[in-house]
């Protein structure tokens, strides 16, 4: 009971991380029904750029720790705010009115440029990332299990801050004017245009809140296992998350990524002894597949009506 | 018809010489016509006339490469769809274009997005300036439901609803923005016959009502003759009419560009 609990524990929390980037492709499809390859990209360019800044004003120039990690926050912001500028100017508008297919195909050039462009200006090094985090193993539930549960507090931490990003998230879509905006462009560009809503200025939004939640992805991921390439791959991590969850939900998004993460754990641990192990690779992606011929919207994505 | 009591106004919007070309295809040529405040004006035409193309010249969807349109005295240069938006000209589309996962009430409340002033702030909070304003807005796009008589499906998802009432609600978000100048681009194609009565009536009832002045493209005459004060006809992207829906009907031009001559 108490080792299954444990593993079960560690799954959720990993899984939660897996939320953090499914929610960065969530938005951006949501709001520009774009499916954006590059988020895996944005999560390793954010991290880059926070982990760089932080060891040149601390290390370097000896600022104080917090004023440190203010600052090259700040900075990963304004570098992930340059980059949907320049991503919205370059690419998306060329490309208003185009169908999804063209859009996502402009999105796997521009991961490859921002893979690019990112380690040739911060560098390609594996960086550790201490944002002084606690990372103490604790132990939970000792009231409930004999011995209790052993859970890094690092984990927690991610799953406090990916709560709070799921809360705001859910405001700014459901009760402001620029969300209901961002969920109208999704939905018809030329009807959105024709009641007001300017396209440019609304991708541009999209692709920084995007921005920032890789940014946030980034510093938690980073903080867990360094700095380094490995993060864009990341986001082929989030695809079964999405079919599970669908693509249009944010809830879903973080339902998914815990089901993923405590589903490839448990698998692992009790199943991977009789199939040889390794089970963790590959159980999410069998997983998705399944979900494709059961429930192919996802758990709580919009129903796809096909009028004929 | 006892529509001729209505204040027919000054010139709103004026279109001078305007061409417009798609590479080889010329889609409009040297067009030239007017909108009076508080009038029904329809563009007519047979297929591929350029009655669309004119409407998204006049929304900015566009940019013709020759003429000038001149909105309220002041001539424009390559509009952005939003800002004709800002400046009160709304439309609907001809192939039904509405946020299909939002719901009637949300798509209508879309069409307010521009009169909403409060900051994202308050508006995430739901509480102080954002919530009278909010309450407003809501007013304001439940009138418009209550006149378009959509009250049963405010809270369906508009992809679910039947052909006519999506056109309805495309309308009422179009109404939602108050707009000075109404475009419709086919607003009864595809509708059986009381679905037509219907839209025409709520067509008139907002140029009577709100004073809306409203341009309408249309293939169905009875419709056309019908409801609108002056007629533009295009032909191959040539205006060959305009006028009266009655000195319309008399134009051997546009008698012969429906029916073709006999020779």
């Amino acid at each position: 009971m108490g080792f299954f609990l444990e593993v079960l524990v560690g799954g959720l929390l990993a899984g939660v991380l897996y939320s953090l980037v499914a929610l960065g492709f969530v938005l951006i499809f949501k709001a520009s029904g774009v499916f954006n390859f590059a988020q895996g990209a944005m999560v390793l360019t954010a991290g880059l750029a926070l982990v760089r800044a932080l060891e040149l004003t601390q290390t370097k120039w000896g600022w104080p720790f917090g004023v440190a990690l203010a600052a090259s926050l700040l900075f990963a912001a304004a570098v992930m705010a340059i980059v949907a500028w320049a991503v919205e100017r370059f690419v998306l508008r060329k490309l208003v009115n185009q169908d999804g297919i063209i859009l996502f195909m402009a999105t796997i050039g521009v991961t490859f440029f921002m893979e690019g462009l990112a380690q040739t200006v911060f560098g390609s090094d594996v960086y550790p990332l201490n944002m002084r985090l606690p990372k103490e193993p604790v132990f939970l539930l000792e009231w409930l299990v004999e011995g209790g549960i052993l859970v890094n507090e690092l984990d927690i931490w991610a799953a406090v801050i990916a709560g709070l990003l799921v809360a705001g998230l859910a405001v700014f879509f459901q009760r402001t004017r620029v969300g209901r905006a961002l969920r109208a462009v999704a939905d018809d560009h030329a009807a959105a245009q024709s009641v007001g809503i300017p396209l440019n200025q609304i991708w541009f939004i999209v692709w920084l809140v995007a921005g920032l939640v890789a940014l946030v992805a980034g510093a938690v991921w980073g903080s867990k296992l360094g700095v380094q390439f490995s993060l864009s791959l990341l986001a082929l991590k989030a695809l079964p998350v999405l079919i599970l969850g669908g693509f249009t939900s944010v809830p879903g998004a973080i339902l998914g990524g815990l089901m993923i993460g405590a589903g490839e754990k448990l698998a692992e641990v009790f199943l991977g002894p009789s199939m040889g192990g390794g089970i963790e690779i590959w159980f999410a992606f069998v997983l998705a597949l399944l979900f494709l011929l059961v429930r192919p919207q996802g758990m709580f994505g919009e129903k796809i009506i096909e009028r004929v | 018809m006892a529509r001729a009591s209505r204040a027919i106004g000054d010139v709103l919007l004026s279109v001078e010489n305007i061409s417009l070309g798609f590479g080889g295809v010329k889609a409009l040529t040297d067009i030239s016509f007017d909108i009076h405040k508080g009038e029904v004006r329809a563009i007519i035409g047979p297929n591929g006339a350029g009655k669309s193309s004119m409407l998204n010249c006049i929304n900015g969807f566009y940019h013709p490469q020759q003429g000038t349109i001149t909105y309220k005295g002041v001539p424009r240069s390559r509009m952005k769809p939003h800002e004709a938006a800002a400046q009160g000209i709304a439309r609907t589309f001809q192939n039904i274009a509405l946020f299909k996962g939002m719901s009637t009430l949300d798509n209508i409340m879309t069409g307010r997005n521009l009169r909403m002033k409060s900051g994202l702030f308050w508006q995430a909070l739901h509480w102080g300036p954002a919530l009278r304003e909010e309450i407003e807005h809501r007013r304001v796009v439940e009138r418009v439901i209550d006149f378009l008589e959509i009250q049963h499906v405010r809270k369906m998802p508009v992809g679910q609803l039947p052909y006519g009432l999506q056109k309805r609600v495309e309308l009422g978000r179009a109404l939602a923005a108050e707009p000075e100048l109404l475009l419709l681009d086919e607003p009864m194609a595809g509708m059986n016959i009381e679905e037509k009565q219907d839209m025409c009536r709520f067509v008139l009832d907002v140029n009577d009502t709100f004073g809306t002045t409203i341009c309408l493209i249309e293939h169905d005459m009875g419709v056309v003759m019908d409801i609108s004060d002056r007629v533009v006809v295009l032909d191959y992207g040539k205006k060959i009419g305009d006028g009266t829906p009655e000195a319309v009907k008399a134009n051997p031009d546009v008698v012969a560009a429906y029916l073709g001559t006999a020779h």
